[in-house]
């Protein structure tokens, strides 16, 4: 047995078999129990998954990386809730496949945007974000007018969706593709934005679950 | 946490806390015929030997300082599966703290200039900072930093108000927000008649239009009274009950040349002004109305 370190440092197998059990042991005490918490798996009160037309703007928002310069995550710090609302909890995230809460933010967080600002405002931010804010520098999108989707696919991602336990109806499926057919990319992208964070509410002023927004 | 989640995570920790002790005693342990301290353990490469050295102090410091730290932090703080710690923290307890001491803080102040009249507040430069700082956070993105506005949102700086530039107009459009609705004239009155009531439109700010298209002008105007003056009045002054603008001026919200304003007349036009009630407090919104109200009426 005195000689143990040296069996292990000579036999490959054995140090492979050895560096993944510690390796998985912070895993298996922090994220595993996680996946079995009431906090983390309980949708929060009136979360409702995203629509046919949203969840298509949620594909949109990932495809053109809208994730990596903003986050969907509000820390409970006051700095935060001060000017995003209220800290983002884990029963908010629970039909998101996958989540995109990121942790870099080159612009402002998106957690709880929908409603801030008006459909409008939107359309021409996306289209060029210096017609409204001349000090930006994020990049314009004026392709996602142009974009007209079909919704050929919208049933068949809400199916998917369903299997990873998101409470698709057969209604939802069936009816996906009348909803969003003749749409452009930006109306769904404005959709999706324009609900984010709305189940909760933003609810700067006194934080509490189940302060209705707008 | 479950009991059952608990002893999960207290197994997992206890565990890899001894592991790492006992690894640390066991593999500095001396084992049998081991060449003496300092001594080659007898294998060379490259010319490289090596030796039966200690593992350095302060390394073997390090690491027992960490176990020792990680004890002591699972003792005061959440962490070892159900214990609360002994310190009692929570995230959203510090945050709850944080704050309840900034309210503390600034409360007195917001409290103060809520009970003066939005003229007087709209005169006192520290409220003046405090209403700026709202402005950039809250209302810059769609009215601009420098609150000129942008096409489509208004620009606040000037005396042309669409729902009335009094403090209480001002204050309730703020709080509960604003819907124009401007409806599609397209469909109603046709190309020509599109085009001829743009060009009277046109003719209220710019006179020469009515001097060079008589006729066209003429037509608009009999079409603008039928049509627009519900809202825009008689005189196309504008109407702040609706939001409607005053088309007899040079400011324009969406653009003044010819194809904007058919534009304008083809499709509508729903301006939003979110409501900021949810958003801010009432405190907040009194500071934010005295900001604005001083943008056009500042000494």
């Amino acid at each position: 047995m005195a000689q143990g370190h040296s069996a292990v440092e000579k036999n490959l197998g054995l140090l492979i078999v050895l560096t993944l059990v510690a390796c998985s042991l912070g895993g298996l005490a922090e994220i595993v129990p996680l996946m079995f918490q009431k906090e983390t798996t309980t949708p929060i009160e009136g979360l409702k998954p995203l629509g046919a037309l949203e969840l298509e703007g949620r594909d949109v928002y990932i495809r053109e990386g809208c994730n990596v310069c903003h986050s969907q995550m509000i820390r409970p710090f006051r700095a935060e809730t001060e000017r995003y609302g209220h800290y983002s909890v884990a029963g908010e995230s629970v039909y998101e496949h996958p989540f995109l809460w990121g942790s870099k933010r080159t612009g402002p967080d998106l957690a709880r945007v929908g409603g801030k600002y008006s459909d409008d405002w939107h359309r021409v931010h996306l289209n060029n974000p210096r017609d409204v804010v001349p000090e930006s520098n994020m990049p314009g999108f004026p392709w996602l007018a142009e974009n007209v989707l079909d919704g050929e696919d919208t049933g068949a991602k809400m199916k998917a969706l369903r299997v990873v336990g998101v409470p698709y109806t057969d209604e939802d499926i069936a009816g996906a593709q009348a909803v969003v057919a003749g749409k452009t990319e930006l109306d769904a992208v404005v959709a999706y934005l324009q609900q984010l964070g709305t189940a909760l509410g933003r609810g700067t002023v006194a934080p509490a679950p189940a302060t209705a927004a707008n | 946490m479950t009991t059952f989640w608990s002893f999960w995570v207290i197994a997992i920790v206890t565990i890899n806390l001894v592991g790492c002790a006992w690894l640390i005693w066991w593999t500095a342990k001396p084992i049998d015929n081991e060449p003496a301290s300092g001594e080659s353990m007898g294998h060379a490469f490259d010319g490289i030997e090596e030796y039966n050295n200690p593992m350095p102090r302060w390394w073997l410091g390090l690491f027992w300082g960490t176990l020792v730290f990680s004890v002591i932090y699972l003792i005061m703080y959440p962490g070892y599966g159900n214990w609360k710690g002994l310190l009692g923290w929570t995230q959203v307890g510090q945050w709850e703290a944080e704050v309840k001491a900034t309210e503390e803080r600034i409360a007195p102040i917001f409290a103060k200039y809520a009970a003066m009249p939005v003229e007087a507040v709209a005169q006192d430069a520290e409220a003046r900072e405090i209403g700026k700082r709202l402005f950039l956070n809250n209302c810059a993105v769609c009215h601009g930093s420098n609150a000129h506005g942008a096409r489509g949102f208004p620009n606040l700086t000037d005396s042309d108000w669409l729902y009335g530039g009094t403090p209480e107009a001002i204050k309730e459009t703020i709080t509960n927000g604003r819907v124009a609705a401007m409806p599609a004239w397209g469909a109603v009155l046709g190309e020509d008649g599109v085009n001829e009531v743009a060009h009277y439109v046109k003719s209220l700010s710019v006179a020469q239009i009515k001097a060079d298209k008589p006729e066209l002008v003429a037509a608009g105007e009999a079409k603008f009274q039928q049509n627009c003056v519900m809202c825009h009045g008689a005189d196309a002054k504008g109407n702040f009950a609706f939001g409607a603008p005053n088309l007899a001026d040079e400011i324009w919200l969406y653009g003044g040349d010819i194809p904007t304003i058919k534009e304008t007349l083809n499709g509508g036009r729903q301006g939003v002004m979110p409501a900021q009630k949810n958003l801010l407090s009432p405190e907040k919104i009194h500071l934010l109305t005295a900001y604005v109200y001083g943008l056009s009426h500042s000494k």
